[in-house]
């Protein structure tokens, strides 16, 4: 059992339910919302996130889902449809990649500033100049500091899972903050894999339906979203970053509930694979982690012991938990598929920061790579194992493009 | 009068025309309304944390998206089979400008919503900055006058025309001096099923420099002088317009305001007051003011 | 004031705040001028012209007057009385005034 992720454990049972399908990434997490029964879905269509709102505007179509769902001018209004649709009762949907979550992004603060809590699907997409439609994360890493929670999945299963969880988190009356469910674009929206899809009576179980506090209702005519100056400002700031840090709790919590419910565990903010008694731990985030786990096996094979954590939670940072996890580390490699141009990278930044002030004294090298949809193959995580592994004695390189093609620069 | 849907205390300018114009369109719709505003004078004045001038629900969420927002409470609403007046009241800023692809998604979609915009023909809230309401050459912050301008550049936005391109059923020019007028325009718009469009002339003191009390006398004086006739269509067709009897000069708007002060020391001034003449004219003629 | 996630802000809240105290004029009404036409109740930006039976001292007392001026009032009858705890004295209401019934004075505070 330790060495396996903890969703791997159940995956690898046979299939427990009938809803077991072979389906479309995207079919898959349109079907998760369908599930979570939400009053208003409002997006714009963006590769590769298109296929899940045209699933959903299917359902809708076909009566399959009461929602409403609203076609808007773009992806900044789409989500501004949302803090209307929230303030005045709705659970609320959304789903946009890359350039539309860029475009959102003022809305975003917003939203979070409103403690709205609306759900989006993030198909990670790298960002323009030069354009690109393929996966990487910048667009969603770029937008860690909005003020939403961040979770990254690491297969179709768990986007569904976690999309159902997400609504339970952001909705916490302790949590009111919206989620962002990133799942890498086209390797899990695009992919067919058997999944087992949720069950609408257990999922009506698990959610109890958005009840808020406040709404936007004549027979108590509150006024949203006023203008706050200095003697106040920082308080609503405090009070969204005292969320967050209960949001660790809720997040494990939801996610502990949802195996009892449902069986299925992915960690709640961190996962690891044959990481107890690693040397060479790599971290990172999203769909990658099933190559890395392959390389690991290799490298086992080989008598390297090498082990994977897995960052599931982002926004908020799960600082504790991660000491706690690589506390036995001697070199640690950080993975991941965005870059802070002008600095390192987001995982690596907040990682080395969580680690500096506690008794943890490991080296860490950060690796960016599969940017603009560019594969990570075993090779590469091969170069990371040899990389971390001379780090122990001396770092070469602190972070570094690991999939640089010299040859044509 | 029924008791004021605007609570006193707002930090509006003494003298400022958005103040009286929101009392106006709440008087008009009635307690069962929900207000959504983008970012103005208007927000800032009246929702400062943690008051808020407004008795009725109030949201504002950013410059550029009230149409959406006001999208969204509109679904909701209609979802949850209630009745309720949805109605944006916005600056020109919002409402010409950078808020131009939300109203006109919100246009098309057909909401059951009443876009109002106050229009003081500038960004006030940044200091009097040039918007495209901002009338041939009006001074503003950005378009001052010098020896190689003589203020705004360009006619203003016919933006009653963008909103009826969309097919918006009713759609009307009211003016903060006529108050019955406005009431009744804003009655009639909420009676239609569907998006509804009012642009309110509401005088800003600070933006245009008018002496003290003269706020309804300037206002009066746009339509007066034919620059803002004062018309309502219903599906696109010219249903109505106040008659001016005599139509006064231009000037005498003109020379009401500090704005145009320009056109009255620089040589080049008069030929700018025929062509400003000549656009009072063109209205008065179009829209038969004086028959 | 407390600050709590998902707290709103209370309808007509802003009238603990008595802009009266930007005013550097005051419009005084006459009482006696004023034909009940009420476009300086409608004009008001503050919104904070009411008409108000000249029996009921205690408005009268809370909008402004002083107990001396109020003797002096016309008897039984309904008057536009300026709010001076909000007015700011714009001076829109005297400038509307179709009798000229409203006049504005410096105050003296
Ligand atoms: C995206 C964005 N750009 C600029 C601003 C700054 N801003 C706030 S209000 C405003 C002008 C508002 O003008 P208008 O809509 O005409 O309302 P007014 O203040 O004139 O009543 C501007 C430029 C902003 N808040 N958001
Ligand atoms: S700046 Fe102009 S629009 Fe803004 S509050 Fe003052 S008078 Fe009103
Ligand atoms: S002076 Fe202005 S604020 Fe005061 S009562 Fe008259 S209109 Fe209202
Ligand atoms: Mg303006």
């Amino acid at each position: 059992m330790s060495q396996k992720m903890s969703s791997q454990a159940y995956a690898d049972k046979p299939a427990r339910s009938a809803n077991m399908k072979v389906v479309e990434g995207s079919y898959a997490v349109a079907h998760a919302v369908m599930c979570c029964l939400p009053d208003v879905i409002s997006a714009y269509p963006i590769t590769p996130q298109t296929h899940i709102v045209e699933h959903l505007s299917q359902m809708v179509a076909d009566g399959e889902l009461d929602s409403e769902f609203l076609t808007v001018d773009s992806e900044f209004s789409a989500l501004s449809v949302l803090v209307g649709a929230s303030a005045a009762g709705a659970r609320s949907y959304s789903s946009t990649t890359s350039q539309g979550l860029a475009l959102m992004y003022e809305v975003l603060y917003n939203v979070s500033g409103m403690r709205l809590p609306i759900v989006m699907n993030v198909a990670n997409r790298a960002l323009s100049a030069p354009l690109n439609i393929w996966n990487d994360q910048q667009d969603s890493i770029g937008a860690r500091d909005v003020g939403w929670l961040q979770i990254y999945v690491e297969d179709v299963q768990e986007a569904v899972d976690a999309t159902l969880q997400a609504y339970k988190i952001a909705e916490d009356p302790a949590i009111r903050t919206p989620i962002m469910v990133c799942m890498d674009g086209y390797i899990l929206t695009h992919v067919y894999e058997p999944v087992e899809l949720l069950d609408k009576e257990l999922s009506r179980e698990f959610l109890p339906p958005f009840q808020p506090e406040n709404i936007l209702d004549p027979s108590d005519p509150k006024t949203f979203g006023a203008f706050a100056d200095p003697t106040t400002y920082t308080e609503f700031r405090y009070l969204q970053f005292e969320a967050q840090q209960k949001a660790l709790g809720t997040i494990e919590k939801v996610a502990k509930e949802f195996e009892e419910t449902f069986g299925r565990y992915y960690g709640g903010l961190v996962d690891s694979y044959r990481a107890e008694d690693a040397e060479i731990v790599i971290v990172t985030m999203g769909s990658v982690i099933g190559t890395i786990k392959d390389a690991i096996d290799a490298k086992r094979a080989e008598g390297k012991k090498v082990g994977l954590v897995k960052v599931r939670s982002y926004r908020p940072f799960p600082v504790q938990a991660l000491r706690k996890t690589l506390k036995d580390a001697s070199v640690i490699a950080v993975l991941e598929k965005d870059v802070a141009i002008g600095g390192e990278a987001g995982l690596l930044t907040d990682l080395k920061a969580a680690l500096y002030n506690s008794s943890i004294r490991t080296p860490i090298i950060g690796f960016t790579a599969g940017l603009g949809g560019r594969d990570i193959t075993i090779k590469d995580i091969r170069k990371i194992v040899e990389k971390a592994d001379a780090a122990r004695k001396k770092i070469e390189s602190e972070f570094e493009f690991l999939d640089l093609r010299m040859e044509i620069l | 009068m029924e008791k004021s849907l605007l609570a006193p205390g707002h930090r509006a300018c003494a003298g400022c025309a958005m103040p009286t114009t929101i009392k106006l369109v709440l008087d008009a719709a009635g307690p069962n309304t929900i207000v959504v505003s983008p970012t103005s004078c208007l927000e800032v004045t009246t929702t400062p944390f943690p008051e808020s001038a407004w008795c009725v629900p109030w949201i504002h969420s950013l410059f550029e998206n009230a149409a959406a927002v006001a999208s969204g409470v509109e679904v909701m609403l209609k979802r949850k089979c209630k009745d309720t007046n949805v109605v944006v009241i916005g600056g020109d800023g919002s409402t010409f400008d950078i808020g131009m692809g939300s109203n006109s998604g919100m246009f098309e979609r057909g909401h059951k919503i009443l876009y109002v915009c106050y229009d003081n023909e500038a960004y006030m809230n940044t200091g009097v900055q040039r918007s495209g309401s901002t009338p041939f050459c009006a001074q503003t912050t950005t378009t001052p006058s010098g020896s190689k301008s003589l203020g705004n550049p360009r006619p203003k936005k016919d933006m009653p025309a963008i909103a009826m391109a969309h097919k918006v059923p009713y759609v009307a020019t009211a003016s903060v001096a006529y108050p019955v007028d406005l009431r009744r325009k804003v009655k009639a718009a909420l009676r239609v099923n569907g998006p509804s469009y009012i642009q309110v002339n509401a005088p800003c003191i600070t933006g245009w420099t008018f002496d003290a009390g003269t706020m309804i006398e300037v206002a009066r004086l746009a339509v007066e002088t034919g620059l803002w006739p004062l018309a309502e269509w219903v599906n696109g067709e010219l249903v109505g317009v106040k008659k001016v009897r005599r139509a006064k000069p231009v000037e005498e708007y003109l020379k009401s305001q500090g704005r145009y002060r320009h056109l009255f020391k620089r040589p080049e001034g008069a030929d700018i007051l025929k062509q400003i003449q000549a656009m009072a004219d063109a209205n008065i003629a179009k829209y038969k003011l004086a028959d | 004031m407390e600050i709590k996630a998902g707290k709103l802000v209370d309808p007509c809240s802003t009238q603990i705040t008595k802009t009266g105290a930007w005013r550097t004029f005051v419009p005084v009404v006459d009482h006696k001028e004023c034909i009940k036409c009420n476009l300086c109740e409608i004009f008001c930006p503050e919104g904070c012209i009411h008409q108000v039976s000249s029996k009921d001292v205690d408005a009268l007392l809370k909008y402004g007057y002083k107990p001396d001026q109020i003797s002096s009032l016309p008897k039984d009858d309904i008057l536009f009385v300026p709010d001076l705890n909000y007015c700011k004295g714009c001076s829109v209401c005297a400038h509307e005034c179709p009798r000229k019934a409203i006049e504005m004075f410096l105050e003296e505070k």
